[in-house]
């Protein structure tokens, strides 16, 4: 039945993609070059950054940095996860990975936050952004990789890349929840004080919606880091390197250490992201 | 003193086309035809009134009536589908867009009823929004909003944040806020119905007191007739989107338009409501029929306790009937063995506990005597005074 039904009517959406992937390769590369440059600056930048810094130096910088934000219980445990991800020989690794996250999130950030405030403000830009929002969320993480590397070649670019479409919806999405559920009040209030529109942005719906926001941020962050290790399928290096090459030796060991860090650096990232998302105050 | 707002044909219609419903309006159909045929609602419909300047104008009435649309089509956080609302003789839907914010700035502040507060400003910045807003700079803005806090009573809060406050204390922020601006008008949307009650009152008189020290003009939007009473300097009461009245609290209380003002007098409609045990009392005297307790000491008890009547009850307490200190006289001082029985007055009925208050009302109005109370076994519950319907009734009118 499916193979006549295939003979009957033959949809090739498969084959129009391609040949909408090879019309962009042909006719857009000097924009995307162009583009490439920028992500890769800003990942190799990243990744120097952090490289350079030796690991006596920045580890502590990492812990003190826990123990004020979260306290000291969780300074402890970065202590802990420091030593282990340098006693497995993975300081390395885990620092291009998180140079990888950092650069992938910053640039989901500053096109999803704006993005997602474009939404909260206009139901029409809501009505197209979220149909885009869902695809790229359910789309399996692994095809982005197909036309990344098609576009920008093996490495840190494309990783980057698509890291950044996988990550992105959720700081779009909840930037645009945190601003609609600011109470009509509050923004009565906005308004009956003589507010304009960009007021009304800046000093009551961002603020308000501030814990929402934050916490789009953090899931950002936190998805980038579970995409750069697929990845590392198409060169972008890092933790996602050491798993891959446990899995295709089937080296339990090396595909545990490597999963090990992964794990501690998202601890990690999440303790101090969402530390920024509770209320600061008297500072 | 002159009209410092005043409102002509106001009109709202809200939903996907106001002006069909507009149409429909004019041609006499009423808000629930409007709404079934167009699924238009009319919010206001045909709303005209003045307010005075330095007056304290209530709008009152039950929800969805209208009143919060009408008071948020004054400083045009609505826009009115038609008719005209003057501040100071301009026209407040004819204003730009910066002229309508520069009037906000200057002439009109709010306060809400869920406080809005910013949570993550202090008190002093919250109450220095306004001003911040208007691009005061920042050592003036905080001068005067430390004269509005000092006002509203807050000083020692200034650095708190509003969720460090009780509700009381966060609706004296959304005051000072609304203070700080120096406006000549303040509009208050049901700004103390969040409050408990004793908080309440205590705002109400905080805000006739600051009134007597500075005259604004205050559109105050209430579903509460103590509150309107107590701040009114008139009162204007909504129903069903239209204004039925304005007036002064004691021209509506001594002569209210129509069945819905009268209602907020009266509240729920009592007598059907309580019944007839509800307000039975056992303060009238009870006499035992039993051998060995002669009807002479009855009558004496009566007498020493100036009553006039004594209900006459068996030994489980049943209701046998009710005798007058008259009938009791005449039947002792009659030939014969004196008995109860004989000396019972015959027009009176006992009455059902589950009786209702309305039907009471007519038998104690044609009969002299407290009604007796009995339960279905002809228990005797307890009696109703005259006086116990009259005091049921008038309190419903609180």
């Amino acid at each position: 039945m499916a193979t006549n039904f295939r003979e009957l009517i033959e949809i090739p959406i498969g084959p129009w993609v391609e040949s909408g992937v090879d019309w962009v390769r042909d006719n857009l590369a000097g924009p995307l070059d162009g583009f490439a440059a920028g992500v890769g600056f800003l990942a190799d930048g990243l990744e120097s950054l952090l490289l350079v810094l030796p690991d006596w130096i920045l580890a502590p910088l990492i812990i003190a940095f826990a123990w004020w934000r979260v306290g000291w219980r969780f300074g402890l445990f970065a202590l802990i996860a420091m030593f282990l991800i340098a006693a497995m020989g993975l300081w390395r690794e885990t620092m291009q990975t998180l140079a990888l996250v950092i650069g992938a999130s910053i640039i989901a950030l500053a096109a999803g936050l704006p993005l997602g405030i474009a939404m909260a403000r206009r139901d029409g830009v809501a009505t197209v952004i979220r149909p885009v929002l869902d695809f790229m969320q359910t789309m399996p993480p692994f095809v982005y990789l197909i036309p990344a590397a098609i576009f920008f070649g093996l490495g840190k670019v494309p990783g980057t890349i698509a890291t950044v479409i996988f990550a992105m919806p959720p700081a779009v999405r909840l930037t645009n929840l945190g601003i609609r559920q600011v109470s009509q009040e509050n923004v009565e209030a906005g308004l009956a004080f003589g507010c304009t529109s960009r007021q009304l942005l800046y000093k009551v719906q961002i603020p308000l919606a501030m814990p929402s926001i934050m916490a789009g941020i953090n899931q950002t962050i936190m998805l980038a880091l579970s995409m750069v290790v697929i990845a590392s399928m198409i060169g972008a290096g890092g933790l996602g390197n050491t798993v891959l090459t446990g899995i295709q030796r089937l080296d339990v060991g090396l595909g545990f250490e490597g999963g090990l860090g992964v794990v501690f650096l998202a601890i990690l990232l999440d303790r101090m992201t969402q530390s920024f998302g509770l209320r600061r105050r008297r500072d | 003193m002159s009209a410092k707002i005043t409102v002509e044909n106001l009109y709202k219609v809200f939903g996907p086309d106001p002006d069909e419903g507009m149409r429909l309006l004019e041609q006499g159909l009423d808000k629930g035809a409007i709404f079934e045929k167009t699924g238009n609602t009319v919010g206001v419909r045909d709303a005209s009134f003045s307010i005075e300047e330095g007056e304290i104008f209530v709008v009152m009435g039950l929800s969805g009536s209208g009143k919060s649309t009408i008071v948020r089509m004054l400083n045009r956080l609505i826009d009115a589908t038609a008719g005209r609302v003057l501040i100071d003789d301009r026209d407040v839907n004819a204003l730009s867009r910066n002229e309508l914010i520069e009037l906000r700035r200057r002439d009109m502040s709010m306060v809400f009823q869920s406080f809005a507060l910013m949570p993550h400003k202090t008190v002093l910045q919250n109450a220095a929004f306004g001003l911040e807003v208007a691009g005061v700079d920042q050592e003036t803005r905080e001068e005067r909003a430390n004269k509005a806090i000092e006002q509203v009573g807050l000083k020692a809060n200034a650095r708190s944040y509003p969720d460090e406050l009780s509700g009381g204390m966060q609706q004296r922020v959304g005051l000072a806020r609304a203070l700080a601006v120096d406006p000549s008008i303040m509009l208050m949307d049901e700004a103390f119905s969040a409050l408990d009650p004793l908080i309440r009152t205590e705002m109400q008189d905080e805000l006739v007191a600051l009134q007597r020290e500075h005259r604004r003009t205050i559109v105050f939007i209430s579903h509460d007739l103590d509150e309107a009473m107590r701040i009114g300097d008139r009162i204007g009461i909504m129903e069903g989107g239209s204004v039925v009245q304005v007036g002064t609290p004691e021209e509506i209380v001594s002569n209210p338009a129509n069945e819905y003002v009268r209602s907020f007098f009266y509240g729920v409609d009592v007598t059907r409501v309580y019944n007839a045990a509800d307000i039975a009392d056992r303060r009238q005297v009870t006499v035992l029929e039993r051998p060995g307790v002669s009807m002479r000491s009855a009558l004496e008890r009566l007498y020493a306790g100036s009553r006039d009547l004594a209900v006459v009850l068996d030994r489980d307490q049943k209701y046998l009937g009710t005798v007058t200190a008259e009938s009791l006289a005449a039947q002792i001082d009659g030939a014969g063995e004196p008995r109860y029985a004989d000396a019972f007055v015959t027009d009176v009925e006992p009455v059902d506990a589950t009786t209702p208050l309305a039907e009471v009302v007519a038998r104690s109005a044609s009969n002299r005597l407290p009604l007796p109370v009995i339960d279905e076994q002809g228990l005797y519950v307890g009696s109703i005074t005259r006086a116990a319907v009259l005091r049921t009734l008038d309190r419903s009118g609180e």
